[in-house]
């Protein structure tokens, strides 16, 4: 407590300097801050709602617009409404970088929750640098990146794919010797299998025994992958790895099923596919596989139900299309912690500032519907969060079949993987980011 | 008349409008309703045995069973395999409620170790031992034995070993295939005793398979060399490890099989396993590369005869091909919710709407803007390009931005086995019989028929054909109709296998135009050679380089080809060639 304090009243210190810098621009700030008292907070989201991530990324805006609504219900804060400026880059990625660009500049929003794929949000990142501006980015991904303007509240490898490496290699999961990895054709998957192979090599599991696999993004035909994955099992215990994105998982799944590949022989564990994936597709054959996450909606937990049921009663307000059919999933969680987060550092900064914000987040923390105690860290930008494998299940759901028995730390930065592992992010000032550049806007120093 | 064609052009789409804005309000319960018609129809006998089997009733436990039952009442892995493993040799049949319980996770048990099954049918919970109501539990309050793959691997043929001495023959037949996919030493004394008393001769089969793997670590020797001929003639690639475990030299060099003839039996079987399965790797190569050239030549037909025949560079066909496979889904919906007893036809009664309402926008597009358009290549593709947005944008308005759910109907569902290690499931053997209807259809429609004899006039010598009395504006309509129609069946087949969504169109675009280019423009049987020819070597070329690089490969090649060949594979000959 007495250190978040002392590293509070440090931080504001470059903001309390910026204001002081100039006399135009101290009167500009002043003339905002009157302004605000009863403007209300404007909150960016930026998930596209059209095109290929529409699938994904709706979901997200809507609960968002949830937890925006609660927050709001109960008196907003720091006695202002919190005004939602939704937008939709449409599933392209320079359009993502153009209307956060959009929010920051004209809209004048104070964070944005937003983007899905690794490409969107590298897209947005150096914007978000540029004007300084905040993002919560609220889904899994690969890591080997960190940045002072993005809070990750999804998984880093290390919260997801490496524990369920993990699991698969154990007893309990089936002790799996061989490797069959196969993703999309884009950044996550083949830096997900870079540093899921490095962890195998470093665990005694050889080259010959690990098989690499891409597919074009939305690829409907996986009758030779599949055929491969079947002779590949036959030369001893067998998991696959899947990292294939989005509406190709129906294609690969249903496959598996045609061509008898059994989980109890070769699980499958998939790291991007949720229960808004399986909405809409015939579960039965899948039953078995698995996925690694860090929330399931039949976790079984108040603040879950709580979760859960705040969701319904609202898609059922606001007759959202597919009704008593939607899900929660992981990054609909993570978005929601989020937004919880933000509105506590908030609170507890007492402005909307940036700078301030930033430092207020650290050391955050929420119940969050897995049941534990999720906290921001004090460091690298990360959330601790619990590691969940679940099974899925014949009604589209998971049950959880193993779970850490704490939360872990995020490393954004493998230690597995040559090029990274002596790297650190630490955005407590001063900032130590392994050999990733200074941030690039004027602190005022 | 004017005002009549005018009237009707629009009343069309109009109609069709309406019908899916109604539809759409009833479309999610439909589907629902749909899925569980599906469900219902699908209940296969080997189910309903276990259902049956499911049924927790009053009864008396042997205390022993009970006392290893009591023991899965734990998260511990090593405690639930080895109960299990108890029970296998145990054979007690009774005990079999409560492992389907296990496997379907409807075991559960309380605080103080009592097992709680849940009755698949009312949801009730009964006490495992003694098969009495417990009112006062809720699962939400009890725990769950863990249940992860390695004990299902251990559940699955225990469940067999207890289910071998059935009455039922399918139920035997069944658990005889999980003694010979996963046989364990406990379950030897089972399956020897089933052995005798079994008249089947299939599950017999089974049951010497399950018997020769556990053999296979036999002392005698003449047992040993029984088991090895036995695995071998199976030629099951999941059992090669095992075959050529036997062939090895241990550290010293010294062989671990000692006895020589064991020895060359084991390698026989790998060899017999080795040589099938690079038959099987050709064959699968082959069947799959058909499947796909199949599903090529679907989404391409259409195109063929609006781009090939006509010469329109229609940007809009991939909508087309959606704009059926959504007809597919409304069909599905309709059927749910009137025709729920004939659910499973739906698929037939598809075909023929997804190529009328197919059909009907092919013809609206034509009459609204294409046919302002001839002998104006660019503003066509602009024009095409445009309707293919707005039709995109008018579905992701319907029916919203998400895939929706096309369920195939239960007789189209499963998989069929083209020799040993070569499946191909039956929604793909479905719709490579689908496509050589297609092509028998258009083949006819072109060749058999008046209108056919029109277009193909029209298409040689406009002119010429006008100037004989043919109606050469109605036919282009008709023709860009019926174009649009085959696309819409080729969306029907489609539905069945790729997810429909708004963007599905899109994938299928740039195939579609290079199958009909390949194939040369101006008849229909190039598309045929030039879809399966891209569908057989992407198939061939994806193991060793992968999918990604085999569609590049192949893409590279179709551009040299078209340098050397610009007329296509087949190039129309005679006076229509001339322009």
């Amino acid at each position: 407590m007495h250190s978040k304090t002392t590293r509070h009243a440090l931080m504001s210190a470059p903001a309390f300097y910026r204001a002081a810098a100039g006399g135009a621009m101290a009167l500009g700030l002043a003339a905002t801050s009157t302004a605000q008292a009863n403007d209300p907070i404007k909150v960016g989201i930026l998930h596209s709602l059209s095109g290929t991530m529409a699938i994904s990324e709706t979901s997200l805006r809507d609960v968002a617009l949830m937890t925006i609504e609660h927050i709001n219900e109960q008196g907003g804060l720091l006695g202002r409404e919190l005004e939602p400026v939704v937008m939709d880059p449409g599933s392209d990625w320079p359009t993502y970088a153009e209307q956060a660009r959009e929010m920051l500049e004209r809209e004048r929003v104070d964070i944005i929750f937003g983007s899905w794929t690794s490409v969107s949000r590298e897209a947005v990142l150096p914007v978000l640098e540029e004007l300084n501006g905040l993002m919560f980015y609220p889904v899994q991904y690969e890591g080997e990146e960190s940045s002072r303007n993005i809070f990750y509240t999804g998984a880093a490898p290390n919260q997801q794919t490496i524990p369920a490496v993990e699991y698969l290699m154990s007893d309990v999961g089936g002790g799996a010797e061989r490797f069959y990895l196969v993703g999309t054709d884009y950044v996550f998957p083949r830096t997900t299998n870079r540093i899921v192979r490095a962890f195998l090599n470093d665990q005694g599991i050889p080259d010959e025994d690990i098989e690499e696999v891409y597919t074009p993004f939305g690829h409907g035909d996986f009758q030779t992958i599949v055929d491969d994955i079947g002779s590949f099992a036959q030369g001893g215990p067998t998991a696959v790895i899947n990292t294939v994105n989005g509406d190709a998982n129906v294609a690969f799944y249903q496959e598996l099923a045609n061509q008898g590949i059994d989980p109890i022989d070769v699980p499958v564990m998939a790291t991007s596919v949720g229960e808004e994936e399986l909405r809409g597709m015939d579960t039965g054959p899948l039953t078995g596989h698995l996925a690694a996450w860090n929330y399931f909606m039949s976790i079984n937990t108040p603040e879950n139900d709580k979760f859960t049921e705040r969701w319904m009663d609202y898609v059922e307000d606001k007759g959202l299309s597919g009704g008593s059919d939607r899900v929660t999933n992981d990054p609909m969680e993570a978005t929601h912690m989020g937004i919880r987060i933000w509105a506590q550092a908030v609170k507890q900064a007492g402005t909307t500032d940036v700078d301030a914000v930033r430092q207020a987040v650290y050391g955050q923390c929420v119940d969050s519907p897995s049941g534990f105690e999720v906290c921001m860290d004090e460091e690298n930008h990360h959330l601790h969060k619990p590691v969940i494998i679940g099974e899925i299940q014949p009604d589209g759901q998971f049950a959880p079949v193993w779970e850490t028995d704490d939360v872990v730390r995020a490393e954004p930065w493998s230690q597995y993987l040559e090029g990274s592992k002596n790297k650190v992010a630490n955005w407590r000032y001063p900032y130590v980011c392994g050999d990733c550049e200074e941030p690039n806007h004027d602190l005022g120093f | 008349m004017w005002n009549g064609t005018r009237l009707r052009t629009w009343t069309l789409p109009c109609a069709l409008l309406v019908l899916l804005c109604g539809a759409d309000a009833a479309a999610d319960t439909a589907v629902e309703q749909a899925e569980e018609r599906a469900e219902a129809l699908g209940g296969d006998p080997e189910g309903a045995i276990e259902e049956e089997l499911a049924v927790v009733e009053e009864r008396d436990l042997a205390s022993d069973t009970v006392e290893i039952l009591n023991r899965l009442a734990t998260d511990d892995l090593g405690t639930i395999q080895d109960a299990i493993g108890e029970i296998a040799v145990l054979r007690d049949a009774d005990a079999l409620p409560t492992l389907l319980a296990l496997q379907d996770r409807r075991l559960y048990y309380t605080e103080g170790g009592t097992l709680i099954i849940e009755d698949a049918r009312d949801r009730s919970l009964r006490e495992a031992a003694t098969g009495e109501v417990r009112e006062d539990l809720k699962t939400a309050e009890l725990s769950q034995p863990r249940l992860t793959n390695p004990i299902r691997r251990l559940l699955r043929p225990t469940i067999g070993a207890l289910q071998i001495f059935s009455d039922d023959q399918v139920a035997r037949r069944a658990a005889a295939n999980e003694l010979a996919q996963r046989p364990q030493p406990e379950m030897r004394e089972a399956i020897v005793e089933a052995l005798e008393g079994e008249t089947n001769a299939e599950i017999e089969r089974l049951l010497n398979i399950a018997l020769a793997q556990l053999d296979l670590d036999s002392d005698d020797d003449a047992r040993r060399l029984e088991a090895v001929k036995t695995v071998a003639t199976v030629r099951a690639g999941r059992l090669r490890s095992d075959l050529a475990a036997l062939t090895r030299r241990d550290a010293d060099g010294e062989y671990i099989e000692p006895v020589a003839e064991i020895r060359a039996a084991a390698a026989e079987g790998v060899r017999a396993i080795d040589n099938r399965r690079r038959l099987a790797r050709i064959a699968s190569d082959f069947v799959f590369g058909m499947s796909m050239g199949s599903v090529l030549l679907l989404a391409a037909m259409g195109l063929a005869i609006i781009f090939g025949l006509m010469g329109v560079i229609n940007m809009a066909h991939g909508e087309l091909l959606m704009v059926g496979a959504y007809t597919t889904f409304m069909t599905q919906a309709l059927f749910a919710l009137w025709l729920p007893q004939h659910f499973n036809y739906y698929l037939v009664a598809a075909v023929p709407l997804a190529f009328l309402v197919t059909g009907a926008v092919g013809i609206a597009m034509e009459r609204g803007v294409i046919r302002f358009l001839y002998d104006r290549p660019l503003e066509t593709l602009l024009a095409t390009w445009g309707i293919s947005l707005i039709l995109i944008q008018s579905v992701r308005w319907l029916f919203g931005a998400q895939n929706v759910g096309v369920a195939s109907p239960t007789w189209f569902s499963g998989s069929v086995q083209i020799m040993q290690g070569v499946t191909l499931s039956t929604s793909r053997v479905g719709v490579i019989a689908f496509a050589i209807f297609v092509v028998a259809l258009v083949w006819i429609l072109m060749n058999r028929t008046r209108l056919g004899l029109e277009v193909r006039a029209v298409m040689q010598n406009r002119d010429m054909a006008a100037a004989l009395g043919v109606p050469a504006r109605r036919v282009d309509m008709w023709t860009f109709g019926v174009g649009a129609g085959v696309a819409g069946l080729g969306g029907v087949a489609l539905s069945q296998i790729v997810n429909v969504g708004p963007e599905m169109g899109q994938n299928y675009i740039v195939d579609s135009f290079m199958v009909v280019v390949l194939g040369g423009v101006g008849n229909l049987l190039g598309p045929v050679f030039s879809a399966l020819g891209i569908g057989v070597t992407t198939k061939f070329l994806e193991p060793a380089t992968g999918a990604v690089l085999a569609t590049i490969l192949v893409f590279a090649a179709i551009i040299l080809f078209i340098q050397w060949r610009p007329q296509g594979i087949f190039a129309p000959k005679g006076r229509s060639a001339d322009d």
